[in-house]
C-alpha cells in the first residue's frame, strides 16, 4: 500500500507553503495606519508547491479531501486509480463521483485528485 | 402460455419483481429470488465501507447481473438532485446500464413518495437516457404526467412502503391503468400472496415488493407463493372473470332430470 489511507486529517492542517491555520496571525494581514496597528482580513489562498525542486517540508505534499463523508488525506498528484488500488477496492465494481460529477472508469488512471475535492464512492447492496 | 411483460421494448418472462434488501443474508437473498423466479430485481446504490474488508461478501456474486435484470433503486433520496445523482452513478457501476427505478420519498415516517420532485427528476433522467420505472403515489393525474415524461413504466403504490397493508384503493389503480398505456406495476403495500393476486387480477401489468417476501417468517417459501399469486392473478385478469350478482338465476347443476318425489 503505497500511503495510508485511513490517516485522519489534523484539525488545524492546511497547505499553504508550509504556514499553519487557525488562530493568529496566519489569515490577517497586519494593516498599519494612523496611531495604531489593526488588522484586517485577508484571504490567503492555499498555495501547493508543485515543483519536484521544492524545499517546503513534506506537508506541502499532502491533500486534504472528503470522501464518503469522511476527512482523508492523500499525496498530492494521487490519481482516481491509486486511490482504490489503496482502498483495496482495484477490480471491484464500484462507481466514483467528484465534486457531483461521474468519474468515468476510463478516466480513472489519469484524473489526480485536488485538495478539497468531496468523492462519493459507491457500491450496489440490498434494497426494495 | 407466452404472455410477456414488455418494459421499454424487452420481454421478461416473469411479471414478479423483487427487491434484495432485509435478507438475513446473501445466500438467503439468493434462494427467495429463485424461488420467486423473478427476472427483476431492484438494489441499493450505498457508499462503500472504507478502511473494512474489500473482500467482505458482495450482492453482485450472490445475484449475478448476468442472471438477473438489476434496477438499481433511488431509496431514500428526498430531492429530485440526489436521486439524479445516485442513477448516474448507478449507470456507471452497471456498464451503461439505463433501466433504473425512481423514487423521490416525502418524508422518513411514511415513505411516502413526493411527486414533485419525483417529476423533476423524472425529466432530467428521461432526457440522459434513462430508462425510468417510477415509484409514485396512486394519483391518476400525476401517473399521466410521468408517462408524457417518458418514463417507461408507472408503479404505484397499494399501501405504503413495508406496510404490507395491501391493494387499499384497487378504484385508483383502476384509474392509473385506463389512462396511461404503458405498464402499470404495484410497488410497495403487498403483504401475503392474495394482495399480488388482486393487483394481477385488477390488470396490473405486474407486482414489485420486498419486504413482503424477506419479512416473511419463511422468505423461499413466501417468494414461491408470490410467484404463484401472481401468476393466478394474471390467469385470471386474462381468463376474465364471471360478473358478480347478488343472486344467481341460473343454477350451475342441470335443470332437467332431476327424480321426481317417492311420495306422489
Amino acid at each position: 500500500m503505497p500511503f495510508d489511507i485511513n490517516q485522519k486529517a489534523q484539525p488545524n492542517f492546511l497547505i499553504e507553503g508550509g504556514a499553519k491555520r487557525g488562530a493568529g496571525e496566519g489569515d490577517r494581514t497586519l494593516v498599519c495606519s494612523l496611531g495604531s496597528c489593526r488588522s484586517t482580513i485577508e484571504l490567503h489562498p492555499p498555495i501547493v508547491e508543485c515543483s519536484a525542486n521544492s524545499n517546503t517540508s513534506d506537508l506541502t505534499k499532502v491533500i486534504t479531501l472528503i470522501i464518503n463523508g469522511a476527512t482523508r488525506q492523500l499525496p498530492l498528484n494521487t490519481t482516481v486509480e491509486a486511490l482504490i488500488e489503496a482502498l483495496g477496492f482495484a477490480g471491484k465494481r464500484i462507481a466514483i463521483e467528484c465534486n457531483g460529477d461521474i468519474v468515468p472508469r476510463s478516466r480513472f488512471a489519469t484524473q489526480t485528485l485536488s485538495h478539497g475535492d468531496k468523492l462519493e464512492i459507491v457500491v450496489a447492496v440490498g434494497g426494495g | 402460455m407466452n404472455d410477456p411483460l414488455i418494459i421499454a421494448g424487452k420481454p421478461y418472462s416473469s411479471r414478479l419483481l423483487v427487491g434484495t434488501g432485509k435478507y438475513k443474508d446473501f445466500a438467503e437473498t439468493r434462494a427467495a429470488l429463485d424461488a420467486s423466479g423473478a427476472e427483476i430485481v431492484t438494489v441499493a446504490i450505498r457508499r462503500t465501507n472504507l478502511g473494512q474488508n474489500a473482500n467482505e461478501p458482495n450482492l453482485l456474486d450472490a445475484v449475478p447481473p448476468s442472471k438477473f435484470t438489476y434496477l438499481p433503486n433511488t431509496a431514500g433520496c428526498y430531492t429530485a438532485e440526489d436521486a439524479v445523482r445516485t442513477l448516474r452513478l448507478a449507470r456507471e457501476l452497471l456498464d451503461g446500464h439505463s433501466l433504473v427505478k425512481l423514487e423521490v420519498l416525502g418524508d422518513p415516517q411514511s415513505l411516502y413518495p413526493n411527486v414533485i420532485e419525483t417529476l423533476a427528476a423524472a425529466k432530467t433522467l428521461v432526457a440522459e437516457g434513462f430508462q425510468v420505472m417510477v415509484y409514485t403515489s396512486d394519483d391518476p393525474i400525476v401517473a399521466k404526467q410521468l408517462e408524457d415524461i417518458g418514463c417507461v413504466a408507472i408503479m404505484p403504490l397499494a399501501s405504503l412502503i413495508g406496510s404490507g397493508m395491501g391493494i387499499l384503493n384497487p378504484w385508483n389503480l383502476q384509474l392509473i391503468m385506463n389512462r396511461v398505456s404503458v405498464p402499470v406495476i404495484v410497488d410497495a403495500g403487498v403483504g401475503t400472496a392474495s394482495d399480488a393476486a388482486i393487483a394481477m387480477e385488477l390488470g396490473c401489468a405486474g407486482v414489485l415488493m420486498n419486504t413482503a417476501i424477506a419479512g416473511a417468517q419463511n422468505p423461499v417459501l413466501m417468494a414461491s407463493a408470490m410467484k404463484k399469486g401472481v401468476e393466478a392473478g394474471r390467469a385470471a385478469y386474462l381468463a376474465g372473470r364471471m360478473p358478480k350478482k347478488l343472486y344467481s338465476a341460473s343454477p350451475s347443476s342441470p335443470t332437467t332430470g332431476i327424480i321426481s318425489s317417492a311420495r306422489t
